[in-house]
């Protein structure tokens, strides 16, 4: 394990969500439990942000749910290498499924943020871009600098999916932005967002 | 053992499924699910996803949900307790969830592995806060699909149903 490593990565993860999330139009964003959903809420908290506050390991397939019920829509996930690590399976299930309009993001700073910034898996030998790719996913990139993060933006704009990034980025822990917590709430808003009337039961 | 091609039931559940626009079948195979997914396969109007873990199927119908979709989740007994922690978002989040559980470590079971999931998984899912419909006649299976499928999308609540190890009848490797 290599503990002092991630605390150097140039990648922040604030801007990075920001610049990811600066040209999302209607894309419908899922963020991943911790820190990334406060990443998601400080780039400006919108109804078709859906950011769970739970569910571990259950970012990627339920942005997948989303994807394959809204194929006309750019679905991204963005999550961190903790929850990340707990759903490895959905990343094969994401490949069997191969959906175009569906992006996964992770955040990878080797750490459990919220409890402590114990080191995960990523800090040893784990290598999710490598994970993602092997498990079938057809574009699997592992992004750790500013240069070539530029790209990653475009490629999820415009680039058939299913897509995966690992963006390395510093081990920090930062201000709170949360997010509403209610989760009814969160999914009724996003619901009639998305489907206007249609979403009342 | 009955042949369960032969049999009705799977039908009957899959009619149910159609009639209530379910478009996501999400599921682990069970021996007694069988040809209900060949089923839900051959629907040009059924998304169907084969998962890693039965707890992906609860957060992917969740998405589903999210995006307009309605789904159903296909597991045996033992997977009940796979799911536990996912749960919490289809109740914090007041989500539909229709799940079709083939009971194993009921009835007559060859394998005790089964057998501790498969004596709780009411219990468990009640505690989770997962209404359950058992059933253990074939011929009611389907107003018991029906039953739940009404509670789940209409609540909207997590329902699921447990088809008895009585119906499809207990598993043996000399079949």
């Amino acid at each position: 394990m290599n503990s002092e490593r991630s605390k150097n990565y140039p990648l922040r993860r604030r801007a990075v969500v920001k610049e990811l999330l600066a040209q999302r139009g209607d894309t419908l964003v899922v963020a991943g439990l911790g820190a990334t959903a406060w990443d998601v809420a400080a780039a400006g908290d919108t109804p078709l942000n859906f950011t769970l506050w739970g569910a571990m390991g259950g970012a990627v397939p339920l942005g997948l749910g989303l994807a394959l019920a809204q194929p006309s829509r750019r679905v991204l996930v963005i999550t961190g290498d903790g929850e990340m690590l707990m759903g490895l399976g959905s990343l094969a299930t994401v490949a069997t499924q191969r959906p175009p309009n569906l992006a996964i993001v992770v955040l990878d700073n080797e750490r459990y943020g919220e409890t402590g910034m114990q080191l995960t898996h990523t800090a040893g030998g784990a290598d999710l871009g490598a994970i993602a790719a092997a498990s079938g996913i057809p574009v699997c990139r592992t992004v750790s600098e500013k240069q070539s993060f530029k790209s990653v933006v475009q490629q999820i704009q415009k680039e058939a999916g299913p897509l995966f990034f690992n963006i390395k980025v510093r081990a920090e822990n930062l201000p709170l932005v949360l997010p509403p917590k209610d989760g009814a709430y969160l999914k009724d808003r996003f619901r009639f967002a998305l489907l206007g009337k249609d979403a009342a039961v | 053992m009955t042949s369960l091609t032969s049999e009705t039931w799977p039908q009957d559940i899959y009619r149910v499924l159609v009639e209530n626009r379910v478009r996501q079948v999400a599921y682990i195979p069970d021996i007694g699910h069988a040809s209900l997914i060949k089923m839900c396969h051959k629907s040009d109007d059924m998304k169907t996803v084969v998962l890693t873990s039965e707890e992906e199927g609860v957060a992917l119908l969740a998405g589903a949900w999210l995006g307009g979709d309605r789904g159903a989740l296909l597991m045996q007994s033992s997977g009940v307790g796979n799911c536990i922690n996912m749960l919490s978002l289809t109740r914090v989040c007041r989500m539909p969830l229709l799940i079709l559980v083939t009971m194993r470590g009921q009835w007559g079971e060859f394998n005790p592995w089964q057998v501790p999931m498969g004596q709780n998984t009411n219990h468990i899912l009640t505690v989770a806060g997962v209404l359950t419909f058992e059933v253990d006649d074939k011929d009611r299976i389907k107003e018991a699909v029906e039953a739940a499928a009404k509670m789940a999308f209409e609540g909207p609540a997590a329902t699921a149903v447990l088809i008895s190890q009585r119906i499809p009848g207990a598993k043996t490797f000399d079949r």
